[in-house]
C-alpha cells in the first residue's frame, strides 16, 4: 500500500508513446482542478509566508504587523536562533544516519534473504508499517514514559553504572535524536526495501564467482544498486526530521536546551504571535532544505524524483 | 534460486545469525511503544495515564467517559474522510492526465506536485496559517480539511500514477475495437483496472490525514483532532481512553491489511490456475 509511494520515484516510467496525445480539452479538465487546488493552498500560502517574512512587527500590539520590506527579520532571527537552527539540522542528520544503520539490515533481510518466503516477507513488511497505525504522538509519548527517570531504562542503566545516579534521558539531545530515529525508521526501511527487492541476486553470485568477499560484494554491488532507495529514504527522513518539533518539545522527549527550529516557529506563530519572525524562520528552514536536497540529489545522480 | 542466493553471500559463522539477531532487535524496538500503548489502555488510571495502577476493562467499556477524546476522534474521522475524498478525486484525475497526455508543462507540473512532499510540515502549516489569517478565514474543521487534502494530493498522484503506468493499453484497445464509446471504455475497462490503485491511494491518504499533527495544529484553531488532543493532553496527562482508541484503530488497521493480503494472495493464486 504505502510501498508504491515510497518506492524510488522515476523507475518504470515507460508508458507507450502511442497512448500519449497532445494536450486537449480532456487533459485540461483532468489537470486543472487539482493544480488549481495546489496553487491556491500550497503556492499562494507560500508566497503569503514570504511576504509576511518581510513584514514589520508592531511591538505595541499583539500579533499585528504591516507588510513591508524588512530584511531585518532575517538578521534578527539568525542572530537569536542560530543554535536552534544548527541543532535542527544536526539532529536530523544524526537521526537519518541512525535510521540508515537500523533500516538497511532490516530492508536487506526482508528484501533479499526472505525472497523465497512470501509469507514471512509480507508479515515482516506489515510489522514495519505497524507503527504507522498507532498515533505518532502516542508512540512518542510512550517513549517518554519508558525513558523517563522512573522508567525501566534509566534504572537499568544506573544499575550497571552506565548512567550517573542524577542523570536523565528525557529532555536530552539523546532522547530527541532517539525519538526522531524511531519515528522515521519505516520511512527509511520501505524505500530501501523497494530498491533491494529488485536487486538481481545473480549479481551477488557473480561477485562471489569473481572471488569478492561478502564485504566487497556488498560495497561494490549491493550498496551502489540500492542508491535510489537510499536517496528516497534519506529525503523522507531528513526533511520531516529537520522540521519536526514534537520529539523536541518539552511535553515529549525534549527540554528547552534541545528545542529545534520547529519549536521556535510554532511558539512564534501560535504563542508570542510574532508572525514576521515566524515566517522568516520558516522561509530560512525551507531555503536551507532546498539547497541541501538540491546538492544531495545532484551528487547521488537521481534527478528524476517524481 | 534459493541455493544460488545462499551461495552468493557465503555466510561466515558470525554472519549466519548476526543479521537475524539484528532484525529481531530492530523489530523489538519498533514494537515496544505499540505494546506500551496497548498495555496502558487497561490501566486503572483517571486523567493522567503515567504509572501503572492495576488492570481494568473499564476504559474499553467506557471509551467516551472523557468526551473530548471521542469528539477529537470523531473530528479526525470527518477530516480524514472528506480530505481523502477530495485528494483522491483530484489526484486520480491528475495521475491519468500525466500518464496519458504529453504536453509542455509536464515538468512544471511534476515540480508543483513534488514540492509539497519536500516541504517540512511546519512550513506548510505556517504558510496556510498566514494565508487564512490574511484572508480572514476562521480556523476550524473546514481549514483542517483544506490543508489535509492539499498534502495528501501529491501522494495520491504518485500512487495512482504507478497503477496507470502498469495498465496494459491492449485492453482498452480491445474495448474500442468492440465499438465501446470512450465513456464505456473508461468506466467498464480503465476504471475497474485502476480501482486497486485508487483504493490504495485513498487508504494512504486517510492514514496520513488521520495521523497528521503539525499541519493540523497550525490550521485547527480551537478544534481538536485526535493527534491535537494528545498533544494538548500530553502537558497534563493523557487519559487511558486515548490508548483504547489508538489500540482499537491499530488492530482494525492491521486486520484490514491482513485481509487485504489474503485476498490479493488468493486472487493471484486464482489467476495462476
Amino acid at each position: 500500500m504505502a510501498l508504491t509511494v515510497l518506492a524510488p520515484a522515476g523507475a518504470n516510467d515507460t508508458a507507450p508513446r502511442s497512448a500519449r496525445r497532445s494536450i486537449g480539452t480532456v487533459a485540461l479538465v483532468l489537470l486543472l482542478p487539482g493544480l488549481l487546488y495546489l496553487t491556491l493552498f500550497f503556492l499562494v500560502p507560500f508566497v503569503s509566508l514570504l511576504m509576511t517574512s518581510f513584514g514589520v512587527n508592531d511591538p505595541a500590539e499583539y500579533g499585528v504587523f504591516t507588510y513591508g520590506f524588512a530584511w531585518q527579520n532575517y538578521i534578527d532571527v539568525i542572530a537569536a536562533y542560530w543554535p536552534q537552527f544548527l541543532r535542527s539540522f544536526w539532529y536530523a542528520l544524526l537521526a537519518t544516519v541512525f535510521a540508515v544503520l537500523i533500516s538497511y539490515p532490516l530492508a536487506y533481510f526482508i528484501g533479499v534473504r526472505l525472497r523465497d518466503r512470501p509469507l514471512w516477507r509480507n508479515l515482516l513488511l506489515v510489522l514495519v508499517i505497524a507503527p504507522f497505525f498507532i498515533s505518532f504522538l502516542l508512540r512518542t509519548f510512550a517513549w517518554k514514559q519508558i525513558l523517563s527517570d522512573e522508567g525501566p531504562v534509566v534504572s537499568t542503566l544506573q544499575m550497571i553504572g552506565l548512567l550517573g545516579p542524577q542523570a536523565h534521558l528525557t529532555g536530552t539531545g539523546f532522547a530527541v535524536v532517539f525519538g526522531l530515529t524511531y519515528n522515521f525508521i519505516p520511512f527509511m526501511t520501505l524505500p530501501l526495501f523497494a530498491s533491494l527487492d529488485r536487486l538481481d541476486t545473480r549479481l551477488l553470485e557473480a561477485g562471489n564467482d569473481l572471488y569478492a568477499g561478502p564485504a566487497t560484494t556488498f560495497f561494490r554491488v549491493t550498496l551502489p544498486l540500492s542508491v535510489p532507495g537510499l536517496v528516497s529514504g534519506t529525503l523522507l527522513t531528513f526533511i520531516p526530521a529537520a522540521g519536526d518539533y514534537v520529539n523536541a518539545s518539552q511535553a515529549f522527549l525534549g527540554s528547552p536546551s534541545t528545542s529545534m527550529l520547529g519549536n521556535v516557529i510554532q511558539s512564534k506563530f501560535l504563542i508570542t504571535v510574532n508572525y514576521p519572525q515566524a515566517a522568516a524562520l520558516s522561509i530560512l528552514l525551507m531555503a536551507v532544505i532546498v539547497v541541501i536536497v538540491g546538492f544531495y540529489v545532484r551528487r547521488s545522480g537521481t534527478d528524476d524524483l517524481l | 534460486m534459493s541455493a544460488a542466493v545462499t551461495r552468493g553471500r557465503a555466510p561466515v559463522g558470525l554472519g549466519r545469525w548476526l543479521l537475524p539477531a539484528y532484525v529481531v532487535i530492530a523489530f523489538t524496538l519498533l514494537l515496544i511503544p505499540i505494546v506500551y500503548t496497548f498495555v496502558f489502555s487497561f490501566n486503572d488510571a483517571n486523567r493522567s495515564n503515567i504509572s501503572w495502577n492495576g488492570f481494568t476493562f473499564d476504559n474499553w467499556l467506557s471509551v467516551c467517559a472523557q468526551p473530548e477524546v471521542c469528539t477529537a476522534f470523531g473530528n479526525s474521522l470527518i477530516v480524514g474522510g472528506t480530505a481523502t475524498l477530495i485528494a483522491t478525486v483530484l489526484g486520480t484525475m491528475i495521475a491519468i492526465a500525466l500518464v496519458r497526455y504529453r504536453f509542455r508543462a509536464r515538468n512544471a507540473i511534476s515540480l508543483l506536485l513534488f514540492l509539497p512532499m519536500a516541504t517540512p510540515e511546519v512550513v506548510m502549516g505556517a504558510g496556510l496559517a498566514a494565508q487564512f489569517l490574511t484572508a480572514g478565514v476562521p480556523k476550524g474543521l473546514g481549514t483542517i480539511i483544506i490543508a489535509h487534502a492539499m498534502f495528501c494530493l501529491s501522494f495520491v498522484v504518485v500512487t495512482v500514477r504507478a497503477r496507470v503506468l502498469s495498465l496494459d493499453p491492449a485492453l482498452e484497445e480491445a474495448g474500442r475495437d468492440l465499438y465501446g464509446s470512450p465513456n464505456q471504455v473508461f468506466w467498464r475497462i480503465t476504471f475497474p483496472l485502476l480501482l486497486p490503485g485508487i483504493v490504495a491511494a485513498a487508504l494512504l491518504s486517510f492514514s496520513l490525514s488521520f495521523d497528521d499533527f503539525i499541519i493540523t495544529y497550525f490550521t485547527s484553531g480551537t478544534t481538536q483532532t485526535f493527534p491535537v488532543f494528545i498533544y494538548v493532553a500530553a502537558q497534563r496527562g493523557i487519559p487511558p481512553q486515548a490508548n483504547v482508541i489508538a489500540s482499537a484503530v491499530f488492530f482494525l488497521a492491521i486486520a484490514a491489511v491482513l485481509v487485504f493480503q489474503v485476498i490479493s494472495a488468493r486472487r493471484a493464486a486464482a489467476w495462476r490456475r
